[in-house]
């Protein structure tokens, strides 16, 4: 194939990929959409496998073949509340790819440079190689820039995806850590780097790359272990965004326009739903980042009353009273994996002709449209799945209101009191609804570890236990 | 403990404050009970069927009151009764301590702890036993049945064989428990039913008994139920006069007035004056259920019935509770069961009379020798409706304006956004090579497209986002595929390790992605 159909498959392929993103603003349309990104990455793939410069083929097609055996059984298995940890784990295989192919990078130009220093004759090179034997010096040091970039991206990508992934899974402790010196720690990280980054400037040379390497790679673990549990959506989210970057800043290295193009668009993505996650949680970008909560400006408003508990009947009772019902679950429901008696509760209610709804809170879960995904597995249709701005407005007239599993992103302390961590964060309003029935383990606090009022209200009743156990109780007593 | 139950010794009165099922719970809560001999006998339970029920029989109220730690009835104790009380002993009843204030101090004095079931706060929690709200629902169905008794024609309108029936029309006049149990049961006998109430808030509970709401045309602050309590309050001379136009409109076809209007501490307002009366159709009833407040009617005659020059009949009965003694008693009863449930938290059969307990404490009129009457205000309000925040409207020049100025600030910004872009372009171009500048136009217009269309993206799909948008910067197998041909073999194996992951995520980001969108399904 000559470079020119090469192009032109590239040019389908960026084409494709956008409409394949464009698709996912509704989900009938989204069902066609994957399949142009699907042809978009099979055209682009095979345009480069064909395409001229490349050799070995016999690696390549075995790398593809374990390469899509492996995904297709990872894909296969993978349930949909380990979907947080599944897109963590494959960004670190986007950074890390990013990594080897920047440092093979740095390796072709110093063999190319030492045989074209030596009077090496310059048709004996292929591909790559042929590509950086014909930049000048001002290109070799943009090169080295761009290079130093995909693999200090790529590097912060790969270790931060690690730590998520731990988190997401369990397999490391939740809770934000940080080595003592904290974010200086960091930042004389950086000024390390951007040090290294002059030095490999100036003279090129593996060392102060692979150094370079190795301080990114400790950004990305520290920056990410700083950062709590609930925080996740919006680390998912960064995340995705710098494997978009380190995908683009490859393709400057490369010269290839589609890495460029598609890189672009992983990055804006993941920037827009970090900037979404970030204004649900009435956040800056960079307070979440940092970790942690602001301090708070004042004490905390005294809480007032009880936490009365009630049993399966009493909320079998008001539930066959109700007539409209909203559930709005939480990362609870997704660690408790209730999502299947949820939705049998919801089908056994709408059978009986009440109108039952889900609110969903945007940073509900870990990861941005969580609870959507588990409630779709559950057979939970999506038209009565309504988004926060949908459904605020018509709490008053709700009868129950069921919480599953969260607690800040329901916490009236964010709009009575000023002085809460949480001010001003958008939640929703279930405390107006006639009875708000509250499933919970215990009475801890939330992630934010701040007192709820809510579970303090006149009209709460607190359903303790696991989620699945009391809703399986629960659905005893609802025929 | 002992909890005894006297006869009512109020004539007419054949409510009892304690039932063979009561009892029986009662003595699950570890009390045994005392009830003095015919208590029950007015609202149907014979002393056999309490002896079933392992009540023990007293022969005189003396000895039941000698025994008894705590003393149920149904209406305030008279002087006899309260010569009987002792110290420390328990008097559960309806006692109005506000009406009642001799009658509270010769309590008090005796050392009796009295706990009016008049005066349970009305909040969620206290339901329950909310005696008023038993006893005025039995009313309210009650003057229905008291009015059908004294209307010479059908509720329901029917159209037989020998001739057409019109339908009954039911005013009732004030929508609390009362009201709402009349219009519940004059519409389930099938009268078209009207409804009125000072609260215009109670219109949506009118409408769900089945009656239409009687709209007044008027100006006015609405009444907020939630700061009295629940309750009405009185209303300004000009609203009342409105109210009454009104009325006068409707007299003239209506069949059936019931008013209910009630103001807690004052006497019933007069709202169903004579002229009203006289416009009436005759055979038409008028069920008064304030008669022992005044009446709202101005013919009422406290607990007689009497029939009005023109032929309308004017019920003004007070013991309608009672005339229903078995369904009452019942009610009452199971009131009083949940108050000593409240009051026994141990189930010992031990009282435990907390005054920190808002319940408890609002109820309590004398409590150790002191009158603990008028209780300081519950902690938690009665009802959570808040009154909504007025949002200021703005005139069209405001909005105009602030339409201006925000399209102007607007301008501004995107105006040095625009700026600081060409300058930073422009820095870059002067020193880049042309090659990189191509590239970068691409990445720019990239960026610019990736913003616009993911600002689309439906909130519910951004699970599947990250997941195709992970499988698509699998794209970086591109530069690993690039790079497998070198004949540096540190590079091949890079480049191949490369290959290999970035494979998995193509892979495994759209396939993971198809099962999530196929998951998504219509109702």
């Amino acid at each position: 194939m000559s470079i020119g159909i090469v192009s032109a498959a590239y040019i389908a392929a960026a084409v494709l990929f956008i409409l394949a993103l464009g698709g996912l603003s509704g989900q009938e349309s989204a069902k066609r959409a994957i399949w142009y990104g699907i042809i978009g990455m099979a055209v682009a793939v095979v345009a480069t496998i064909f395409g001229p410069g490349i050799s070995n083929m016999l690696i390549i097609l075995l790398m593809v073949a374990a390469g899509s055996y492996i995904g297709m059984t990872v894909a296969g298995r993978v349930q949909m509340t380990e979907m947080p940890q599944l897109v963590a784990a494959l960004h670190s295989f986007v950074g890390l790819a990013a990594v080897f192919i920047g440092i093979n990078a740095d390796l072709e130009l110093s063999t190319v440079q030492n045989l074209l220093a030596a009077g090496g004759d310059r048709s004996t090179l292929a591909g790559f190689a042929e590509k950086l034997a014909s930049k000048d010096a001002v290109e070799i040091s943009i090169l080295r820039v761009e290079v130093f970039l995909g693999v200090f991206i790529g590097a912060v990508t790969f270790t931060g995806s690690i730590v998520a992934f731990m988190k997401l899974a369990g397999k490391v402790d939740g809770k934000p850590k940080k080595l003592p010196g904290g974010h200086l720690l960091n930042a004389t990280a950086l000024a390390a780097s951007v040090v290294l980054l002059v030095v490999y400037f100036g003279n090129g040379g593996l060392l102060p790359l692979l150094v370079m390497t190795v301080i990114a790679g400790f950004i990305g673990w520290h920056l990410i272990m700083g950062i709590g549990g609930a925080d996740m959506p919006v680390v998912v989210s960064m995340l995705n965004s710098y494997s978009g970057w380190a995908a683009a800043a490859i393709g400057f290295t490369l010269g290839n326009d589609l890495l460029i193009v598609t890189g672009a668009l992983v990055g804006s993505s993941g920037a827009i739903l970090s900037y979404i996650m970030c204004k649900a949680m009435n956040r800056s970008f960079i307070s979440v980042i940092l970790g942690g909560f602001g301090g708070t400006t004042g004490p905390a408003m005294e809480v007032e009353g009880e936490q009365v508990s009630i049993e399966a009947d009493g909320v079998a009772a008001a539930l066959e009273d109700a007539d409209s019902i909203v559930i709005i679950p939480g990362y609870g429901m997704a660690v408790a994996q209730a999502q299947q008696s949820v939705s049998e509760l919801t089908k056994r209610l709408r059978a009986k002709g009440k109108k039952v709804r889900f609110a969903i809170h945007p940073v509900a879960g870990r990861l941005p449209g969580h609870m959507n995904v588990l409630l779709a597995e559950a057979k939970v249709p999506y038209d009565i799945v309504l988004e926060m701005d949908e459904i605020n407005d018509d709490f008053p007239t709700t009868d129950v209101a069921i919480v599953i599993g969260s607690n800040d992103i329901v916490n009236p302390a964010a709009q009575d009191d000023p002085n809460s961590p949480i001010a001003g964060m958008p939640v929703l309003e279930c405390w107006k609804a006639k009875q708000v029935f509250v499933s919970k383990r215990g009475q801890g606090t939330g992630y934010s570890g701040i007192e709820n009022p809510l579970f303090f209200k006149e009209n709460t009743r607190m359903f303790y236990g696991d989620a699945k156990a009391s809703l399986d109780n629960l659905l005893k007593l609802i025929s | 403990m002992k909890i005894g139950v006297p006869k009512e010794i109020f004539p007419g009165e054949a409510r009892v404050a304690m039932t063979p099922e009561s009892a029986a719970l009662l003595q699950k809560l570890g009390y045994d009970c005392l009830i003095e001999t015919g208590a029950g006998l007015g609202a149907g339970f014979s002393d056999k069927t309490y002896k079933d029920a392992g009540v023990t029989i007293k022969k005189t109220a003396n000895a039941l009151y000698k025994d008894a730690d705590i003393v149920a009835k149904v209406r305030p104790p008279e002087g006899a009764e309260v010569a009987r009380l002792k110290k420390g002993q328990v008097l559960i009843s309806f006692f109005y301590p506000a009406q009642n204030g001799e009658l509270l101090d010769s309590c008090a004095k005796k050392g009796a702890h009295v706990i009016a079931m008049d005066m349970v706060p009305r909040i969620s929690r206290a339901q329950k036993m909310d005696a008023l709200s038993s006893m005025a629902n039995i009313a309210g169905y009650r003057s229905v049945i008291e009015a059908g008794n004294n209307f010479g024609r059908f509720f329901t309108g029917q159209i037989t064989a020998a001739g057409k029936v019109p339908p009954a029309k039911v005013l009732v006049v004030g929508a609390g428990v009362a009201g709402l149990a009349a219009i519940g049961t004059a519409t389930s006998l099938g009268a078209i039913t009207y409804a009125f109430d000072v609260r215009p808030e109670v219109a949506e509970q009118i409408e769900s008994m089945g009656a239409e709401f009687v709209y007044l045309d008027f100006e006015e602050a609405a009444q907020d139920g939630a700061a009295t309590g629940g309750y009405a309050a009185p209303s300004s001379p000009e609203f009342r006069e409105k109210q009454l136009a009104k009325f006068r409109e409707l007299a003239p076809e209506v069949d059936i007035v019931i008013t209910t209007a009630l103001i807690p501490g004052r006497d019933a307002p007069k709202l169903w004056l004579a002229d009203m009366v006289a416009m009436m159709k005759p055979g038409s009833v008028v069920v008064d259920l304030a008669a022992e407040r005044g009446g709202n009617c101005d013919l009422t005659v406290m607990d007689e019935k009497i029939v009005s020059e023109n032929g309308v009949t004017v019920v003004g009965y007070t013991d309608f509770p009672s005339r229903m003694a078995a369904q009452s008693s019942t009610l009452y009863a199971n009131n009083i069961r949940h108050m000593m449930t409240d009051l026994t938290p141990e189930k010992d059969g031990q009282v435990l009379h907390n005054m920190e307990d808002d319940v408890i404490r609002g109820a309590t009129a004398s409590f150790e020798g002191e009158i603990t009457f008028p209780p300081p205000p519950p902690k938690i309000k009665a009802i959570a409706a808040q009154p909504k925040k007025a949002v200021v409207e703005l005139t069209p020049e405001e909005k105009r304006a602030a339409e201006v100025a925000a399209f102007k600030a607007a301008t501004r910004t995107q105006a040095t956004v625009l700026g600081a872009g060409a300058l930073f372009m422009l820095i870059v171009g002067a020193y880049a090579p042309a090659s990189f500048m191509q590239h970068f136009i691409v990445f720019v217009l990239a960026c610019f497209i990736g913003f616009q269309v993911i600002w689309n993206v439906s909130h519910s799909l951004h699970t599947p986002l990250m997941a195709v948008t992970n499988a698509v910067s699998g794209i970086v197998i591109l530069g690993a595929l690039l790079q497998i041909g070198s004949g540096n073999w540190l590079v091949v194996i890079l480049a191949a390790i490369s290959v290999l992951i970035a494979t998995i995520n193509i892979v495994g980001g759209f396939l993971v992605t198809r099962r999530m969108l196929a998951m998504f399904q219509r109702s």
